[in-house]
């Protein structure tokens, strides 16, 4: 539980920073990253990881909320939660919650990116004396005129008549998460269940991430208060930056 | 403090014939109850009440009444030990409560502490607990070494002694949503673990006393934190978290 509990901790952590160029970067840049989170084979080391820490510390957690729940099978008659913190109290709803969006969001993004036979590609508009002109990013940084190519195997281009591959595009990832969150009728529903999702994500590591250190028996006189002041920051900061982001693409022009 | 008058309250007792009957909650009126009684003389004042109606008295456990056996218990309107801290139910007074209220009270709830009769459990699984490592082993072959003459740094012994103070009472076991008996196992092995005395044993004790915590049917700790507050003694959390380590320690030796 603690150990992929603050595995997935720095996963998020790695995750926001990608995410943040959608705010701070151009839609290249961020396609680029989005290229090297799906090809590179450290990152895909660590991708395995992350589905399986989520696997076992959802499973983990579910276990033992049914043995925890089995611990006591008469309950009381009066209770007053006063002596332990709302987070603490519903870290599987929270977690469940969690779960859920990670099932909707790999849905709507990562099996977008691996799997979808139509993604649309990175382009590029420029002024040139025949007017404007779209042209395909390829990804060692030329281009190819979109006129001029046919595409095969979603993201490569190919010489119609020469039968040739001339290079190969980015997944326009970044514009699929743009029309995602300003959809017009879903965009604001979908940006209401991100935002959703990410309030749960800061309960349950209000209470989760020192919590973990207390699993892993990692306390002392010093430590303990850093540690708390660490996760309480952390468990602020982290879901509130996930969340702004789909509210600004939503309000973006 | 204000001087002691008698207050009229109503009572909502859990009552249960035996422990395989299903049991209740009833109410009951106490009229003419003086503040500066304590709790459990209230409850005698009851039973008497009962006694002249020739009613079955509510049977509760009680011995020193005066906070250091551990034999009170209750769950007083959805507190261990009722309102207040640092107390047991015997150190409750009637003071807390005024006139026309309506005062639950309710056995502790656990798979581990079945109810033997009203409000009365079977608090024997830690005994089970104690018994598979509460010990350290003593030469008593005439040369008995005096406990004094072995030196101990004065904050280990502290902390030895503060965990020492646990008296069995199960109260963390009650308030805690888990039904995890860890504080008591905690302040077990702590207080063995921080002395010399306790090193020949180490090992053993952590893995047999979980063991047997584990097999007792008490549920898993999630660092609520709720047996901390409502422990009468004061037992930190920081004991648990070195039972952990003990426990992590001895697991990969
Ligand atoms: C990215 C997502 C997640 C992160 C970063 C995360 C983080 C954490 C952390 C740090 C802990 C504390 C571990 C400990 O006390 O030893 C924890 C506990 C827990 N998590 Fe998660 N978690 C996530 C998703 C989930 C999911 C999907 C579930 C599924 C139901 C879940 C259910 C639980 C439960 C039941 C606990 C233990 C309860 C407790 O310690 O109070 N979590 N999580
Ligand atoms: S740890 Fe505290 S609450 Fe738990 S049994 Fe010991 S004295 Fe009672
Ligand atoms: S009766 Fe002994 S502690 Fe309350």
């Amino acid at each position: 539980m603690a150990l992929t509990g603050l595995f997935l901790c720095l996963f998020l952590a790695g995750h926001l920073a990608g995410n943040l160029q959608l705010i701070f970067g151009t839609s290249l840049q961020f396609n680029e990253y989005a290229l090297f989170m799906t090809t590179n084979p450290a990152v895909k080391i660590l991708s395995y990881l992350t589905y399986i820490s989520i696997l076992f510390h959802a499973i983990d957690g579910i276990l033992l909320t049914f043995q925890n729940k089995a611990a006591r099978p008469i309950g009381y008659a009066k209770t007053d939660g006063s002596s332990s913190s709302f987070a603490s109290r519903n870290m599987a709803v929270l977690g469940t919650i969690i779960l859920v969006f990670i099932v909707t969001h790999m849905v709507n993004f990562w099996a977008k990116m691996h799997f979808d036979e139509s993604m649309p590609l990175q382009e590029t508009v420029v002024e040139s004396p025949m007017g404007e002109l779209t042209l395909y990013n390829t990804v060692n940084g030329s281009y190819v005129n979109k006129e001029a190519v046919e595409v095969r195997n979603v993201t490569d281009f190919y010489d119609p008549q020469l039968n040739l591959k001339v290079g190969q595009g980015y997944k326009d990832l970044h514009k699929i998460t743009f029309e995602f969150f300003k959809d017009e009728k879903f965009g604001l529903i979908f940006t209401l269940g991100y935002v959703l999702a990410m309030l749960a994500m800061a309960f349950h590591l209000w209470h989760g991430f020192q919590s973990a250190f207390q699993s892993l028996g990692a306390t002392g006189s010093k430590l303990t208060p850093a540690i708390k002041l660490f996760g309480k920051l952390f468990s602020v900061i982290v879901p509130l930056l996930f969340a702004i982001i789909p509210i600004y693409i939503h309000f973006s022009k | 403090m204000s001087a002691a008058k008698n207050i009229n309250i109503n009572l909502k007792i859990w009552r249960q014939k035996n422990a395989s009957s299903k049991g209740s909650m009833e109410t009951y009126k106490l009229d003419n109850v003086s503040t500066a009684s304590s709790f459990l003389e209230m409850l005698d004042q009851l039973n008497e009440q009962l006694v002249n109606e020739k009613k079955e008295p509510v049977a509760f456990d009680h011995d020193c009444r005066e906070g250091i056996c551990g034999m009170c218990s209750l769950y007083i309107n959805g507190r261990a030990h009722g309102p207040d801290t640092g107390i047991t139910t015997c150190q409750l007074h009637m003071r807390m409560f005024n006139d026309g209220d309506t005062i639950y009270i309710e056995p502790w709830r656990s798979k581990a502490f079945p109810v033997i009769k009203d409000l009365v459990v079977d608090r024997s699984a830690f005994d089970r607990i104690q018994q598979a490592g509460g010990f350290v082993s003593v030469n008593t072959s005439g040369n008995t070494i005096d406990a004094n003459s072995i030196p101990v740094p004065k904050d280990d012994a502290d902390k030895a002694f503060m965990a020492a103070a646990c008296i069995g009472c199960g109260a963390c076991v009650a308030t805690c949503k888990n039904g995890s008996a860890m504080l008591f196992v905690g302040a077990k092995v702590s207080q063995y673990a921080l002395l010399p005395q306790g090193k020949v044993e180490a090992t053993q004790r952590v893995l047999n006393m979980v063991r047997q915590m584990d097999e007792e049917g008490f549920g898993n700790c999630t660092n609520t934190g709720a047996c901390e507050i409502e422990c009468p003694k004061g037992i930190s959390l920081e004991n648990i978290a070195r039972m952990n380590r003990e426990f992590l320690k001895a697991s990969v030796k």
